[in-house]
């Protein structure tokens, strides 16, 4: 009985009645492919926000901390490591919100709120072939390593209080609403989604580095110097460790901007290999520049150059194809090169860990050679319109010059306007005595080497 | 007694063990210290910020001998610790008025 059962389940769609139609077979067809695309770029996707994380801890806080004396090993290191726990609360509660859901051309509206419709269905606006969960927490760990990487300004004597505010602060006043306006729909230089001053920034060029860099620079000036900088030498107390943070950039960065195409699609590929090359072009000009300078290429400089070649690729890397990307990155090694040493000298500011000569320097550097070298051969999501100055649009300079500007006004505006208030409040600088002592005991109360025990 | 504290090049320290050694000299404390002499330092340049580097890493040698091994003992590590250049170090010598064993109290040349 059972066998005969099994038989007539088996011959049943075998008759020509029930057989299904050529549209039926179609239709199962395209969806076996969608999903077998949503597989492929969410597992890249959810890949990419793994190794951005990875680029703030360890990466960044490695980066850092190793530059910095020894008495403020841990404190450096925290400014990174509390970041990628702080901003994910206020990310979850209305940054995201803020940042991506539909508002005015300058900041999103309160539909997120909460994550509020933020789920398992793709956002078609803004990645149609994964979650749009996914696509939230990628755009997280962009939020996360921004802040991080003004810390290098205000180490070795921010107050660690000061500093929780000052982040959260600044996130809500500069980071979100910068966001919203390159990548938010509607976004004032969105340059796909109806912005009206189309200004390209792939990766996040305006959006994070000069924003970052440019408010540590603002830091930087309103802390004022360390004490005795620079008549004591306060030489990086392990560069080893500056090596492998940096080393662990690099590797992140891929998620960063090929995880910036959100998809593994083509497009992430030539991301993936503008990025490397302009980190190498970068690491090499910088050595070289120092080595004729100085006598010597050293191992400082040739993370340093990495780093900046990989900050001025970034709004590039999904424009511009490889020989252009390794030719921005040969620019940013010298230039950066030039603005943390002669410049920094020359104004004796104390930007701890060049913040603003890496961040701010190589990211307006990267933002306007975007313009120049952008292309509908890597990127036509513009259809046949011409991108930068190669396809004959010499006017896309003017535009980035434009969203270039706005990064530079919002964020020396906003972070005056929040450190005076941090300033008010609580106060934004540790006392000499706890300067001195170190930040790790002075504000964690621990020490980063113990060898004796 | 006399104890005698060398200061000498970090890489020529294994030379000097052998030579103390092979004359039957025992006991030594070394510590690991930083300093100069004529000797000139380095520059080391980090980011465009120049430092002059003119604390050295020296090895600072200290043992105690018996009167009639002053000598020996001196030109052993003299000879071993030098390259003839300058930085090779100094050797300072100085009366000891006592020795004590902690083990078991005994005092004097015994010890050494």
């Amino acid at each position: 009985m059972n066998r005969l059962l099994l038989l007539a389940l088996f011959a049943f769609p075998l008759l020509a009645d029930n057989a299904p139609t050529m549209e039926q077979r179609m239709t199962a067809v395209e969806a076996a492919a969608k999903s077998a695309q949503l597989s492929g770029d969410n597992a890249w996707m959810l890949t990419s926000a793994a190794l951005v994380l990875m680029m703030t801890g360890p990466g960044l806080a490695l980066f850092y901390s190793g530059l910095v004396r020894q008495k403020n090993v841990l404190s450096t290191m925290m400014h990174s490591f509390v970041l990628m726990a702080v901003v994910t609360v206020i990310w979850a509660v209305y940054g995201y919100s803020l940042a991506f859901s539909e508002g005015n051309p300058f900041i999103g509206g309160f539909g997120y709120l909460f994550l509020n419709n933020v789920g398992a269905a793709p956002n078609a606006d803004y990645a149609a072939t994964i979650p749009h969960q996914t696509y939230m927490i990628y755009q997280l760990m962009f939020a996360i390593i921004t802040p991080a990487l003004i810390s290098g300004a205000f180490a070795e004597r921010m107050k660690f209080s000061a500093m929780l505010l000052f982040t959260v602060l600044w996130s809500t006043i500069i980071y979100f609403p910068m966001a919203h306006m390159v990548w938010g729909k509607g976004g004032f230089l969105n340059a796909y989604l109806g912005g009206k001053v189309p200004c390209f920034d792939f990766a996040g060029g305006t959006v994070v580095h000069i924003t970052s860099g440019i408010s540590a620079l603002v830091c930087a000036l309103y802390l004022g110097k360390r004490i005795n900088y620079p008549r004591e030498a306060m030489k990086p107390h392990s560069l080893v460790l500056s090596v492998i943070g940096a080393c662990l950039l690099w590797v992140g960065w891929f998620g960063f901007n090929a995880g910036s195409a959100v998809a593994a699609s083509g497009l992430a590929t030539s991301a993936f290999v503008a990025t490397h090359f302009g980190a190498a072009g970068a690491a090499l000009s910088w050595m070289a520049a120092e080595w004729v300078k100085h006598g010597k290429p050293s191992m400082l400089g040739g993370i340093s150059g990495a780093v900046a070649g990989l900050v001025a690729i970034t709004p590039a890397s999904g424009f511009v194809q490889p020989f252009p990307a390794l030719l921005i990155g040969l620019l940013a090694g010298v230039f950066c090169f030039f603005m943390v040493t002669a410049v920094k000298s020359k104004f004796g500011y104390d930007d701890t860990l060049d913040a603003f000569g890496v961040h701010g320097a190589g990211g307006t550097l990267g933002a306007l050679l975007t313009g120049v070298f952008a292309t509908k051969a890597v990127n036509d999501a513009l259809k046949d319109a011409p991108l930068g100055w190669v396809d004959g649009h010499p006017m896309q300079v003017v535009n980035q010059a434009i969203g270039v500007a706005i990064s530079w006004g919002i964020a020396i505006a906003g972070t005056l306007i929040i450190l005076k208030v941090v300033d008010l409040l609580i106060g934004v600088r540790v006392t000499a005595t706890q300067e001195i002592d170190g930040l790790d005991v002075s504000l964690h109360g621990e020490e980063g080497y113990t060898l004796e025990t | 007694m006399k104890k005698i504290e060398a200061i000498i090049q970090p890489h020529k320290l294994d030379d000097v063990r052998d030579a103390l050694k092979n004359i039957g000299v025992d006991g030594l404390t070394i510590t690991e210290v930083r300093g100069h002499g004529r000797q000139k330092g380095h520059k080391e340049v980090y980011r465009g910020m120049e430092y002059e580097v003119d604390l050295l890493p020296k090895i600072k040698i200290e043992t105690v001998v018996t009167d009639d091994r002053l000598d020996e003992v001196t030109s052993a590590i003299s000879t071993a610790a030098r390259s003839g250049k300058i930085g090779d170090g100094k050797i300072f010598v100085y009366e000891v008025l006592e020795a004590i064993r902690i083990r078991n109290d005994d005092r004097g040349d015994i010890v050494l």
